[in-house]
């Protein structure tokens, strides 16, 4: 085991890019906010910090597979560095969308907790030891509920952070009271050690304990029900790029972090799912999360008539097809999870972009609000129905692939007979479930006439144009070419 | 033959080019619609011309896609899939012909127009079951936009309802293909693989499979209880989206079950033959009765449509390659047949009349009104009837001639549904051409309303006359392409009940 500084600090090369990044975008705006209007501000601090996570992605990519740092506090491995560039990459799509947005006070504020909550992500992607996963959640978290709060003059704004703050810092308390569990039954925090030492370790009932407080946490971080009631509530009150973030980068990271927790670290735990008899273990929860997750999120999305609630509820049914990707590791790997979970993301930042461009045109809350969008802006339709097709799972399409990748992956745990074989023919029958609501989006974007019948167009900002042609641009090639994500694992 | 995949490339091309097109004028747009169309379509008839009867798939692209999860991209053809691209493209070209009258968003109707026909081509080429799903699923979207602007009477509910029940019988065909991917332990999608994993599965699960994907391509087959989506779809679709619908949208389905469902579970379709015969015969009988009492013109053309395509699915079900024949050989037929109808009935009749109500359209004489219209729904009246001479005639024929080998009970029931069929066939030409008029004065106000048939009207009916007549004068043209190919190795398998 090896305690080195320096590679500890080529490791954390992008987290500390992000960091003087973010501090450069307040210093910035201190020095220059008497001179520059609002717009400006805003400007400049996003292209500060659009610039930080671009070169921390190169950082990222850069470093590359370090492998264990400092001890093992940190793992740059073949799942750690994927899954940092994507959230990276889903943060900067998340802050040139915020371009587009109806302009808040502090914008620089605003865009350094961006970088902070990144900075968050990125280490929840590698976190190798209970201590510094929960401190990087917490880092993200933090972030994120200033951030659900930011419109300070919007009461639904305060409202959503309120409830995304309570039901977080409850899934907090339960993550941490797991985890002192684990550390008081294993002696242990780093998670190849306390895998070793649960392998032979008999299922007593404070380790059950312990894993079912850890995933009430992951429950809510993964807004899979029954812990999924902050999320409708939070896309919806949410300043918009707040939210995209929130759906994107937040869900990737709390998805990776949970995905090294529970294989490398309780692996030993997982139980069996092969066949319908064998109900020990933590992956039965994750089965049940799954379904109680496609099922609630789908039928209920479908009496949705706000947008942003949709959504909410369609991010609800996704987590259930992550979840059953979260099981299928044992079959397939990383490869199909993190296909999915990266191109969720895509489409989830995209579709929040075009409702944040129509905000700050207007305002977009009901599904009728976008009637008439094929003929007020082409472009924002277009990149709608891409991002809308694509978490409905059509192909040549990323999302459809993923599910695909993800169902056939399931499928391989015990076959049609057990029970991830169910979940994945219950997913697959839901999905044409999904279409109805996912259809009812893109026809008042592309079919219904505009309200009024005079609206006139609607005018984009070039950078929140770039990114949303960038999201969809991204989702149509990796959905031609899937053998791209698939060659990282 | 070589040239066939670029029908693929060329079709999604030209829908982004007339999106541009669009932009500009909607006549540039139309242009390059038919340009695309034709060309697509003489690539296919290129190809025909080219082409050797063989028992063999051509390889036409094979390279590795998703090597993780062995597929491929595989195109391929053979007799049956080079039978309905000439189709496709017959009716891609007519279909822009008779939606030469659309102004309102000329170049978002052809761009969604194009990519449907893109998809349609993909899935009639595609060797790979993945691929194949792939290219299904494209041609699903399409449509719903198609319908849902630019159709008429409750298209919203149509479109919807059409969408829904395509997806749904895809969610069943997906559950099928990963069922035998992941149970079986395939190497890879191509159905040669598939079919080697299904065999390792016990028999119910291979029947179970066999229902799931039969049953999920059946669906957009029209196959009777799910054909409901049928009628209320093509009633709503604008005319080249009916015609598309019938013509080759319907042919998908029966083409996945031919080419996918059956070779991959042959050991199957001698459990659940029975089960699909009868549920194809009450499809020609019911449909074939509702038509008879619709009042709707394009409602009689709707179900007729579910008619005629129970024939096909008799033809599967038959199982023995001389019904199979027939089958595909009614998949052509239908397709030209169900395209003319459509065409006289939602563009050269129902822009003019403004209505499709029979009872109106009943004291109009329309046959002195409009005597090119009068004579080509006649015409294809009589084709649609299993007249001899036109190429409804020797499909329909061939399919009794193999079901009676199956079944003669089977062969005698559907016989019955081709009286039903010219019974709501000659009742629709009675009430909607022949038609009285009390006044000579009426005539004379209507026939002012009436606009004079144009030359896309015309060229398109020609075309897809001629090629109706072409095919019943001659049907073994397209015979000696479909008759080897049914002897392929894995038809063979399916004909002898699963045995290799």
């Amino acid at each position: 085991m090896t305690y080195s500084y320096w590679v500890l600090a080529r490791a954390l090369l992008p987290e500390m890019t992000l960091i003087l990044g973010a501090l450069l975008v307040l210093a910035y705006d201190l020095l220059r906010a008497k001179v520059h209007t609002p717009e400006e501000r805003r400007a400049a601090a996003l292209w500060i910090g659009a610039t930080a996570v671009v070169a921390a992605i190169v950082d990222s990519i850069f470093v590359g597979r370090l492998g264990p740092v400092y001890g093992f506090s940190l793992v740059l491995d073949s799942l750690a560095v994927p899954t940092r560039t994507a959230v990276l990459g889903l943060a900067l799509l998340t802050l040139g969308v915020s371009s587009g947005a109806r302009l808040m006070r502090h914008p620089a504020e605003y865009v350094a907790i961006i970088l902070f909550a990144t900075v968050g992500f990125t280490l929840m992607c590698a976190a190798h030891q209970l201590l510094l996963a929960f401190v990087s959640l917490e880092l993200a978290s933090l972030s994120l509920y200033v951030l659900a709060g930011f419109a300070k003059d919007r009461r639904d704004s305060a409202e959503a952070a309120l409830k995304y703050f309570l039901f977080g810092g409850m899934a907090a308390a339960f993550l941490l009271f797991g985890f002192s569990l684990i550390y008081g039954v294993t002696g242990e925090l780093d998670l190849s050690r306390i895998a070793f030492s649960v392998a032979h370790a008999e299922m007593t009932p404070l380790l059950t304990l312990a894993l079912v407080m850890v995933l009430v946490a992951f429950g809510f971080k993964a807004a899979a029900a029954p812990f999924h009631l902050w999320a409708p509530d939070a896309y919806e009150g949410a300043p918009t790029p707040s939210a995209a973030l929130v759906a994107s980068a937040s869900k990737v990271a709390g998805f990776t972090l949970f995905l090294r927790l529970l294989w490398p670290g309780l692996g030993p735990l997982a139980g069996d799912i092969s066949t319908a008899g064998n109900t020990g273990g933590w992956q039965t929860l994750v089965a049940l999360m799954a379904a109680a997750s496609m099922l609630l999120g789908n039928f209920v999305a479908l009496a949705q008539t706000n947008l942003r609630r949709l959504l909410a509820y369609s991010a609800i049914s996704h987590s259930g097809a992550m979840l059953l990707g979260v099981l299928a590791w044992q079959a397939a790997g990383l490869g199909p999870v993190f296909y999915y979970m990266a191109t969720y993301g895509l489409a989830t930042v995209g579709a929040f972009g075009v409702i944040a461009v129509l905000e700050a045109n207007g305002g977009c809350s009901k599904i009728t609000d976008l009637a008439g969008l094929g003929r007020r802006s082409p472009l924002l339709a277009g990149t709608l129905t891409v991002f809308i097709l694509s978490l409905a799972g059509i192909p040549p399409l990323a999302g459809f692939f993923g599910k695909f990748a993800v169902f056939a992956a399931a499928l391989q745990i015990g076959g049609v007979a057990g029970p991830a074989g169910w979940l994945a023919l219950l997913a697959i029958a839901l999905s044409a479930v999904a279409l109805y609501y996912y259809l009812i989006v893109l026809k008042q974007a592309l079919v219904a006439n505009p309200v009024p019948e005079n609206a006139g167009p609607i005018r984009v900002p070039p950078a929140a144009a770039l990114a949303l042609v960038v999201a969809a641009a991204l989702i149509v090639y990796l959905g031609l070419f899937p053998a791209v994500l698939l060659d990282l694992f | 033959m070589h040239l066939l995949p670029a029908t693929i490339y060329l079709s999604f091309a030209g829908a982004v080019l007339s999106l541009v097109a669009g932009l500009r004028s909607a006549a540039t747009a139309r242009g390059v619609a038919l340009m695309t169309a034709l060309f697509c379509w003489g690539i296919t008839l290129y190809a025909a011309c080219g082409f050797t009867p063989s028992n063999e798939m051509i390889a036409l692209v094979d390279s590795p896609w998703i090597p993780q999860l062995g597929i491929r991209y595989h195109l391929a053809a053979d007799g049956i899939s080079l039978t309905l691209v000439v189709l496709t493209g017959l009716a891609a070209t007519a279909g822009v012909l008779f939606s030469w009258n659309i102004e309102e968003r000329t170049g978002e109707f052809f761009a969604f127009y194009l990519a449907l026909i893109g998809g349609v081509y993909g899935v009639f080429l595609s060797a790979d079951a993945f691929l194949f799903f792939v290219f299904y699923e494209i041609a699903i979207v399409p449509k719903y936009f198609l319908i849902a602007n630019w159709g008429s009477t409750n298209r919203e509910y149509g479109a919807m309802k059409l969408a829904l029940y395509s997806f749904a019988g895809s969610a069943l065909v997906l559950a099928g293909l990963l069922w035998v991917y992941a149970s079986g332990h395939a190497d890879g999608f191509s159905l040669g693989q598939l079919a080697a994993a299904a065999v390792t599965l016990g028999r119910p699960a291979q029947l179970a499979v066999f229902a799931l994907l039969f049953t999920g391509f059946a669906i957009l087959a029209g196959m009777f209880p799910f054909h409901t989506w049928a009628p209320t779809g093509h009633v709503a679709a604008p005319t080249a989206a009916s015609m598309l619908l019938a013509g080759v949208v319907m042919k998908l389905g029966a083409y996945g079950c031919l080419r996918v469902a059956m070779p991959l579970v042959p050991m199957a379709l001698e459990f659940w033959a029975p089960v699909i015969a009868w549920l194809a015969l009450a499809g020609i009988l019911y449909a074939g009765l509702v038509a008879l009492v619709q009042e709707d013109f394009k409602f009689v053309i709707g179900y007729s449509s579910v008619s005629h395509m129970g024939f096909v699915l008799l033809g599967l079900a038959a199982a023995n390659a001389t019904a199979a024949a027939g089958a595909v050989l009614q998949m052509f037929s239908h397709g030209v047949i169900a395209g003319l109808l459509f065409a006289v009935v939602g563009r050269m009749v129902y822009e003019r009349t403004h209505t499709r109500q029979l009872a109106q359209l009943r004291r109009m004489p329309l046959h002195r009104l409009m005597p090119f219209t009068a004579v080509v729904f006649v015409i294809a009246g009589l084709a649609s009837m299993g007249m001899p001479g036109f190429s409804g005639f020797p499909a329909e024929l061939t399919i009794l001639m193999g079901a009676w080998q199956a079944s003669k009970l089977w062969a005698i029931v559907a016989a019955a549904g081709v009286l039903v069929a010219a019974a709501f066939t000659l009742r629709a030409i009675q009430v909607a051409f022949f038609g009285q008029t009390d006044k000579e004065s009426d005539l004379t106000s209507h026939a002012h309303l009436m606009a004079p048939i144009t030359w896309p009207e015309r060229a398109g009916s020609i075309l897809l006359l001629a090629a109706t007549v072409l095919i019943g004068l001659k049907p073994d043209l397209l015979l000696h392409w479909i008759v080897p190919s049914l002897h392929s190795p894995m038809f063979q398998a399916v004909w002898q009940g699963g045995v290799r």
